[in-house]
C-alpha cells in the first residue's frame, strides 16, 4: 500500500484517538478543581464527594490522554522524520517547552493529588489540582502554538534546507492563536458540560443523590451556555481568518467551486462523485460574503481558480483538500455545535425553574448528548488538518517530502495495525470503567475515620 | 563550552533522570507477577510506584521533546531509523500507563489479571528495547550520507545491543526490588531483600563485561579523555558498594546507590558517544554529530533559557512528591489507591 498514505491514516487515527481524551481533561479538571476550591471554603461534604466521584472520572480518562499523548510525541520523528527534519528548529522548541513546563506538572501533581487526600493539609491538596488543570491548558496552548505554526509559518527563514527560527515571539504570537486556543479550551468546556450534563440526568431520571447532581447539574448547564456560545463566536471568527490565511481551506469546505463575489453560502450542496456536475446545489446568495466580511458583499475565492494560482505558485499538483470531507465535517461540527448551544439554553431553564419532572423527556435525552461534543471535536480537528492538504507546512512543505524515508508500507501497516489493536482494547475498557463508576455515582459516604494512625502502630524504618 | 555541547550535557542529563526514576517502576512492574501472590501484595506493590511513575514518565517525553528540540536530524533519523523497535516500545508504554489506573476499579480476575499481565510485560518490553537503542547508537548503525538509518529491524538485534538489554533489565530489577524493600513491609519486604542478596553479584558481573565490551566494541579508544574513564568507574564503585549496604542491611542507602549505578552506566554511554549523536558504521564522516544534527544557534539559545528556568523547578517539586509520599506501603492497614 502507499507509503504516505497509511503514514496520514496512522496519524489521523492515533490523533483522532488521542483528541477523544483531551478535551474532557482541559474542561474536567477545571470542574474539579473548581468543585474541590468550594469543598475547602465551605467545608461543606457534599462538595467532598463531588470532587471525588468526578476526580474518578477525570483519573480514567486522564490516564488515556496520557499514554496517547507520548505516541504523539514520537510520531513525528518516526513517522514524519523529513518534516522532524525540515521544522525541527522552530516546531521541537513549543514540544519541548511543554513536556518542561506543562507536563511534568500536571502529571506530577495528578499523582501528588490521587494518593495525596490523607497526608496533604486541604490548602496543598487542592493546589494540586490547580497546578493540574493549569498544566493541561498550559499544555494544551503550547501544542496548539506548534500547530498553528503548521498551518501559518511565521517567524523563521529557509536556511541550511530548512526553516530556521528567527523570532519566537512571533511564533508563539501567530495571529491564529489568539482564536484556535479560546476554540479549543472553550471546546473543553463544553465537553465536560455535556458529559456532566448526561451522567447527571441519569441519577436525577433515577432519582439517585438529587442534591448532589443538582449542583452537577446546574454547573454544566452554566458552563454548557457560555462554551458553547464562546466557541460559536470564536469559531466565527476562525471562518474570517481562514479566508485570510487559508482559503482554499474555506472554498472546499462552502463547496465553493467558482469565485462569487457576493459570495454564497451553501445548504446542501451534492457532487456526482463521476462526473464534475453537481446534483444538488442550494445556496444563499450573499451569505458568505456575510460570515467573511459582515457585509453583503465581498470577494470569496473558489477552488478552481485557488487551483489554478498555486499551480502558478507551486507548479503542478493537486492543491484542494477533498471537498467531501471538509464539507460534511464542517456542517456535522457547526450542526452539532448549534444543538449544543440549544441544549444548553433548556438544561439551563429547566434547572432555573426547576423543572426536572416536567422535562423527564429532555433528561432521557441527555446521556445520548454526551456523544454531540465528541463528534464537533473531531469533526472540527478533520477539518483544520485534512484542509492543510497537500501541505504538511502551508504553503512550504507539502506531505510526500514530510514523510519518513526510511520506513516501508509494511512497517507502517505493522504499527497501524498494532496501534488499533492496542487502542480498541483500550477504548472498550475505558467505555466499560466510565459508565461503571458513573452509573454507581459517588460512593455512600467517606471511609469512616481511622481508628488509628498505621504509622504510630506499625512506624516506618527512617532509611 | 559551545550550545551545541550544553545540549547533548541536558540531554544526556533528562535521559539519566528517566532511566534513573523509570528504572525502578519498570523493575518494580516486571517483579509484580513474581513479589506479589496475593491481590493485596499486588496492590501494595502497585502503590509504592502509584504516585510516581506517571512523572517519572515525563523525563522521557521531556528527553524525546528536547532531542527534537535541540538536534532535530539527531531525533528524525533516529525515530524513523528505529521505527519497529520505538513502536513497541510505546504500546509497552501504553498499556503500562492505562493498566495502573484500570487495573484495580474493577474486581473481576480476568480483568485484573489482564492488566497485571500489560504491567509486567510493558515494563519488560521497554527494560529491553531502549537499551537496546541505546546502545545501537555508541556502537554504530548503518547510516547513510543523507542522515538516513539504512539498516533493518534485525541490525539492531546483535550481541552487543542484546547485552546491553541483559545489562539494563537486571539493572533495572535490582532497582525495583530494592526500592520495594525499603517501600513495602512484610513479606514483600522479605522477598524484595532476598531477591536484591541473590541479584546482587550477578548484576555487578554482567555490568563488568558489559563496559569491558563497550570500551572493545565501540570507537573510544581513539577517543579517550577523563570522563571515558570516569564514568565507568564510578558506575562500577556504585554497584560494588551496594554489596556493602547490603551487607550492613542498610537499603536506603543501597537504593542510593543502585541509582548512582544506573546514572553513570547512562553516563557512560553518552560520554563515550560524545561528540556524536549516532555513530555510522558505514563510514565515520557519516556519523551524526553535535554540529551536522543540531539546531541552529538562536533556537539552542532559547531552549538553554527555558530549561536553566524551568528544569531545577521540576528537580525541586518532584523531589517534594518522594518526600510526601516517603512512608511505606502497608497493604494490611493503608487504604490502597491503586
Amino acid at each position: 500500500m502507499d507509503v504516505l498514505l497509511l503514514a496520514r491514516l496512522q496519524f489521523a487515527i492515533t490523533i483522532i484517538y488521542h483528541f477523544f481524551f483531551v478535551p474532557l481533561t482541559l474542561g474536567l479538571s477545571l470542574v474539579v478543581a473548581i468543585l474541590e476550591t468550594i469543598y475547602v471554603i465551605t467545608g461543606k461534604e457534599i462538595y467532598k464527594r463531588l470532587t471525588k466521584f468526578w476526580g474518578k472520572l477525570l483519573l480514567i480518562n486522564f490516564a488515556v490522554g496520557v499514554v496517547t499523548g507520548i505516541v504523539q510525541e514520537f510520531h513525528f520523528g518516526m513517522a514524519w522524520s523529513e518534516y522532524s527534519r525540515f521544522v525541527g528548529d522552530i516546531f521541537g522548541a513549543p514540544l519541548a517547552i511543554e513536556a518542561l513546563v506543562a507536563f511534568f506538572l500536571e502529571s506530577t501533581f495528578l499523582g501528588v493529588w490521587i494518593f495525596g487526600w490523607e497526608r496533604l493539609s486541604k490548602g496543598l491538596h487542592l493546589t494540586a489540582i490547580w497546578l493540574v488543570a493549569i498544566g493541561s491548558s498550559v499544555s494544551a496552548l503550547w501544542i496548539l502554538i506548534a500547530n498553528v505554526f503548521m498551518q501559518h509559518p511565521i517567524g523563521y527563514t529557509i536556511n541550511n534546507g530548512r526553516a530556521e527560527l528567527t523570532n519566537f515571539a512571533q511564533v508563539v504570537f501567530n495571529p491564529p492563536i489568539f482564536s484556535h486556543f479560546p476554540h479549543v479550551f472553550s471546546a473543553g468546556l463544553v465537553t465536560v458540560a455535556f458529559f456532566m450534563l448526561g451522567i447527571s440526568a441519569y441519577h436525577l431520571l433515577h432519582r439517585n443523590e438529587i442534591d448532589l447532581f443538582k449542583i452537577s447539574f446546574r454547573m454544566a448547564a452554566i458552563i454548557g451556555v457560555i462554551g458553547t456560545i464562546a466557541v460559536g463566536v470564536i469559531g466565527h471568527t476562525q471562518g474570517q481568518e481562514i479566508n485570510q490565511t487559508q482559503p482554499m481551506k474555506l472554498a472546499s469546505l462552502e463547496a465553493l467551486f467558482n469565485t462569487e463575489n457576493p459570495a454564497s453560502l451553501s445548504v446542501i450542496t451534492i457532487k456526482n462523485p463521476f462526473t464534475d456536475n453537481l446534483i444538488l446545489n442550494w445556496r444563499i446568495p450573499g451569505a458568505l460574503s456575510f460570515m467573511e466580511y459582515n457585509r453583503f458583499t465581498g470577494e470569496v475565492k473558489g477552488i478552481n481558480q485557488l487551483q489554478l494560482q498555486y499551480e502558478l505558485q507551486y507548479g503542478a499538483g493537486n492543491y484542494v483538500p477533498p471537498p467531501v470531507i471538509l464539507y460534511w465535517s464542517f456542517r456535522a461540527m457547526v450542526g452539532a455545535g448549534l444543538l449544543m448551544i440549544l441544549i444548553s439554553l433548556i438544561a439551563l431553564f429547566v434547572d432555573l425553574r426547576n423543572l426536572y419532572g416536567n422535562f423527564s423527556w429532555f433528561l432521557i435525552l441527555l446521556p445520548w448528548a454526551v456523544a454531540l461534543p465528541y463528534l464537533a471535536n473531531t469533526t472540527g480537528w478533520i477539518l483544520t488538518e485534512v484542509g492543510r492538504f497537500p501541505w504538511v507546512v502551508y504553503e512550504l512543505l507539502k506531505q510526500e517530502d514530510g514523510v519518513s524515508k526510511v520506513v516501508t508500507g509494511g512497517m507502517f501497516l505493522t504499527s497501524l495495525i498494532g496501534f488499533i489493536l492496542v487502542y480498541g482494547l483500550i477504548i472498550i475498557a475505558t467505555v466499560f470503567l466510565m459508565l461503571k463508576f458513573a452509573k454507581a455515582g459517588p460512593s455512600d459516604t467517606n471511609e469512616p475515620p481511622a481508628e488509628f494512625t498505621p504509622s504510630l502502630v506499625n512506624p516506618p524504618d527512617s532509611q | 563550552m559551545t550550545l551545541n555541547t550544553l545540549w547533548f550535557i541536558f540531554i544526556a542529563v533528562l535521559y539519566t533522570g528517566f532511566f534513573v526514576l523509570e528504572g525502578f517502576d519498570f523493575g518494580v512492574g516486571i517483579l509484580l507477577p513474581f513479589l506479589g501472590k496475593t491481590d493485596t501484595q499486588r496492590r501494595t506493590i502497585i502503590n509504592t510506584i502509584g504516585p510516581h511513575w506517571d512523572g517519572n514518565e515525563v523525563w522521557l517525553i521531556a528527553a524525546g521533546g528536547a532531542t527534537f528540540a535541540a538536534f532535530p536530524s539527531w531525533y528524525a533519523t533516529l525515530f524513523s531509523g528505529f521505527y519497529l523497535p520505538l513502536f513497541l516500545v510505546l504500546i509497552g508504554l501504553i498499556i503500562r500507563g492505562v493498566a495502573f489506573e484500570f487495573r484495580s476499579k474493577d474486581d473481576n480476575r480476568l480483568w485484573r489479571n489482564l492488566w497485571d499481565w500489560c504491567i509486567f510485560s510493558g515494563s519488560l518490553l521497554v527494560s529491553i528495547l531502549l537499551p537496546i537503542a541505546f546502545s545501537n547508537l555508541v556502537r554504530g548503525v548503518p547510516i547513510n550520507t543523507d542522515m538516513q538509518y539504512v539498516g533493518g529491524f534485525f541490525n539492531l538485534l546483535n550481541p552487543y545491543s542484546l547485552l546491553a538489554a541483559l545489562t539494563f533489565t537486571l539493572l533495572f530489577v535490582l532497582h525495583g526490588a530494592t526500592f520495594l524493600s525499603i517501600k513495602t513491609d512484610g513479606e514483600i519486604e522479605q522477598k524484595a531483600k532476598e531477591l536484591v542478596r541473590w541479584l546482587w553479584m550477578l548484576v555487578v558481573l554482567i555490568m563488568i563485561i558489559f563496559l569491558i565490551t563497550s570500551f572493545v566494541i565501540t570507537d573510544v579508544r581513539q577517543n579517550l579523555n577523563v570522563l571515558t574513564i570516569l564514568f565507568p568507574i564510578i558506575g562500577v564503585l556504585a554497584v560494588l558498594s551496594a554489596g556493602y549496604f547490603l551487607r550492613k542491611e542498610q537499603f536506603g542507602r543501597l537504593f542510593i546507590t543502585t541509582c548512582l549505578t544506573i546514572a553513570f552506566l547512562v553516563l557512560t554511554i553518552f560520554v563515550f558517544l560524545y561528540p556524536s549523536v549516532m555513530v555510522s558504521s558505514l563510514n565515520p564522516d557519516w556519523s551524526l554529530t553535535i554540529q551536522n544534527a543540531a539546531s541552529s544557534f538562536t533556537t539552542l539559545r532559547l531552549m538553554t533559557i527555558v530549561t536553566v528556568i524551568f528544569l531545577p523547578v521540576v528537580l525541586l517539586y518532584q523531589a517534594w512528591t518522594y518526600w510526601v509520599f516517603r512512608k511505606r506501603v502497608m497493604g494490611d492497614v493503608d487504604k490502597l489507591t491503586y
